[in-house]
């Protein structure tokens, strides 16, 4: 009994992170190309209004699906040529979509209010699901939590393997020697943020249709900065990134399960216990004695380093000019 | 062909009201609504008569404010977008002093304002400490205590400060009356917090413009390494802009206290911090542009409510318009320099 209460626990982690799981890796890759993408709490929200009001218009998750993404694929296009083409402060236009695009999905999404509408099916793999443990706390979801380990497992191919990415990785860290190889640095970077960011419009079809069903005024408020933070602590690591998306997913179903048992807490307590988790990582992972941690245990010091640190993309936030 | 030039310049920098202007309206018309009824019922909300007019100056105050404020964190480089938290802060820290301090009625008020600056110079050291010894980005330092804050008003008002008939989401019990802030007539206008955004901005300006201390924000912001060479102690600097931001802010959450619902409420910021970010950005750092970018802000904040009252509307449009604003701005901005420097080339 107790057990089957631990798997299903974790098996809800599993599901309720795997939005910040697209995010995340959407991010990365944005970033890892050298594009900053700041507007995801706002890209989450409006593309997960899409998603929503597009499944329920259609009667296809489908389609609304498809329609998040390409609302996703065109913010990040708008930071895309405002920061390569027209030179613009990526933080500024990225600041500035993040407020809008939240104002866009309040305003178009008003007749979506807390109306019934469709979401995933639920779709167990047959075969995997009957693993003990693992079976049901990872292959009893529905078709967006699968794609989810898609997204993590062809990510991390895709950079550490693929020509691709190493082209995509040469473009984010040093662009004038990519340029040098012959890599047209800018079509690269415009590429990659927009798959990014309809990685990033996939998470906000995720909550609206998987997760956090339906749509409601700031439907998905903070997850993006949350997605954000975990894309810093994981280091740019498609893997890292996904890890800290889990472990985000599980402290906010840990506080959802304690909050019952400690009445004395202030409910608040829990509300902010995210962002001020948030603010502790990027702490740690910022930490000056990490740098040091080398020195002070010469046996596994190396390795906690290469854990705790990430550098980002050497190229993040420069622009590119072949002339 | 001088003339050319100057049209085509002039039809450059109106590009981003025309552009809005087309976007809102397709935005209206997907929602069924007449753009012309929509934009007549802002303008009419936020002008109908002087009582009106005075909630625009209202709105002015914490704009002002928190726009001067973030003039100075600008400056040297940095995003303070904990304006929230920090206007949060002061209206906390404007609660603890009415609701803690017996105080007499010539005290409270300068109080409260000393209080308020406070609260929100403490928040923002804290960002700003986080920035410069923690190396955290300030975006993620503001923007978690942003959070933070407001998770702290709220625990407040449904714990500690609850009503004594019950905890609800308007907040605390009103102040004793020796903690409000005259009004003009009976508008919602009060002359002191007018005044004391109407000095920011000037101080401000000043303080950029013609001080040793803005020319060393200046210096750090455009480079701060070399500002370090200099013999600037940036961290420091850093750290006072930060502060400097912070009370300011924390003055403007003062005011909302004090001035506006006379008690804490649980969104006592209103968005306001958010709101003079984009003021800002489209004010390009000069203080001389902000009166008038926070005035026609305000009368859109103002004057869009009344579109879910007469229209059926949700009043975030007027979020809709403030932001494709400055979002088309920027974009028309990055095209004229992109069609100058074509030019140049040309002309060799």
């Amino acid at each position: 009994m107790a057990e089957s209460l631990v798997v299903q626990t974790l098996a809800s982690v599993v599901a309720a992170s795997s939005p910040l799981v697209f995010a995340g890796i959407g991010e990365t890759i944005s970033e890892k190309v050298g594009v900053t993408n700041l507007s995801l709490d706002g890209s989450i929200m409006l593309a997960a209004m899409t998603g929503f009001a597009l499944a329920s218009l259609s009667g296809s998750v489908w389609v609304g699906i498809v329609g998040a993404m390409v609302v996703g694929a065109l913010i990040a296009l708008i930071i895309a040529v405002s920061n390569i083409s027209l030179r613009q402060d990526q933080v500024a236009v990225g600041f500035v979509l993040t407020l809008l695009c939240a104002d866009l999905s309040s305003f178009i999404g008003k007749p979506f209010v807390r109306i019934p509408g469709p979401s995933m099916a639920h779709m167990p793999i047959p075969g995997l699901v009957q693993i003990p443990i693992l079976g049901p706390i990872f292959f009893n979801h529905d078709m967006l939590v699968y794609l989810s380990y898609v997204a993590i497992a062809l990510t991390s191919i895709l950079f550490k393997h693929t020509q691709p990415g190493l082209k995509l990785r040469a473009v984010g860290e040093r662009p004038e020697a990519a340029f040098a190889r012959g890599i047209n640095v800018n079509r690269c970077r415009y590429l990659y943020t927009m798959l990014g960011g309809a990685l990033v419009g996939l998470a906000g079809a995720t909550y609206s249709l998987s997760v956090k069903l339906g749509w409601s005024y700031r439907h998905t408020a903070g997850f993006g900065w949350i997605a954000l933070a975990i894309v810093i602590f994981g280091g740019w690591n498609p893997l890292r990134v996904a890890f800290g998306a889990y472990l985000f997913g599980a402290l906010g179903s840990l506080a959802s399960i304690l909050q019952p048992s400690f009445p004395n807490v202030p409910t608040q307590v829990f509300q902010a216990a995210p962002f001020a988790l948030m603010i502790l990582t990027l702490l740690l992972v910022n930490a000056e004695f990490i740098e040091r941690l080398p020195l002070y245990m010469p046996k596994f010091g190396n390795a906690l380093q290469r854990i705790l640190q990430g550098k980002p993309p050497a190229g993040l936030g420069k622009r590119f000019e072949s002339d | 062909m001088k003339l050319r030039e100057r049209l085509s310049a002039c039809a450059l920098s109106a590009a981003p009201f025309v552009l809005t202007f087309v976007f809102c309206s397709l935005i209206l018309l997907l929602a069924g609504a007449n753009p012309f009824a929509a934009f007549s019922q802002i303008i009419s909300g936020a002008f109908e008569n002087y009582r009106k007019i005075a909630d625009v100056i209202v709105a002015m105050v914490p704009l002002l404010l928190c726009a001067s404020g973030m003039l100075i964190t600008f400056a040297a480089g940095l995003w303070n977008i904990g304006v929230e938290g920090q206007m949060i802060a002061g209206a906390i820290a404007t609660t603890a002093v009415v609701r803690l301090l017996p105080l007499p009625a010539g005290w409270m008020l300068p109080l409260t304002v000393l209080a308020g600056m406070l609260g929100g110079a403490v928040w923002g050291l804290l960002a700003g400490l986080m920035r410069t010894y923690g190396k955290v980005n300030e975006i993620f330092g503001g923007l978690g205590l942003n959070y933070i804050a407001t998770a702290l008003t709220n625990y407040l008002i449904f714990g500690p400060w609850k009503p004594a008939d019950g905890a609800t989401m308007s907040g605390t019990d009103p102040f004793p009356a020796n903690a409000w802030m005259p009004v003009i007539g009976d508008t919602r206008a009060s002359l002191p917090p007018i005044i004391m955004a109407v000095l920011a901005v000037l101080c401000v300006y000043l303080l950029l413009r013609n001080t040793r201390w803005g020319l060393r924000l200046k210096a750090i912001g455009m480079n701060r390494l070399a500002a370090e060479r200099m013999g600037i102690n940036t961290k420091a600097n850093m750290l006072l802009a930060f502060a400097a931001c912070g009370a300011l802010a924390g003055l403007a959450g003062s005011l909302q206290a004090t001035a506006v619902y006379y008690r804490l409420i649980p969104s006592i910021s209103g968005g306001y911090g958010y709101l003079a970010q984009l003021i800002v950005l489209l004010s390009l750092l000069r203080a001389e542009w902000v009166p008038f970018i926070v005035f026609f802000f305000a009368v859109i904040h103002v004057g869009s409510p009344r579109l879910e009252l007469r229209l059926q509307l949700d009043s975030s449009l007027g979020g809709i318009l403030q932001g494709t604003i400055v979002l088309f701005f920027l974009l028309m901005r990055g095209i004229r320099e992109v069609v100058k420097r074509r030019q140049e080339r040309i002309n060799g």
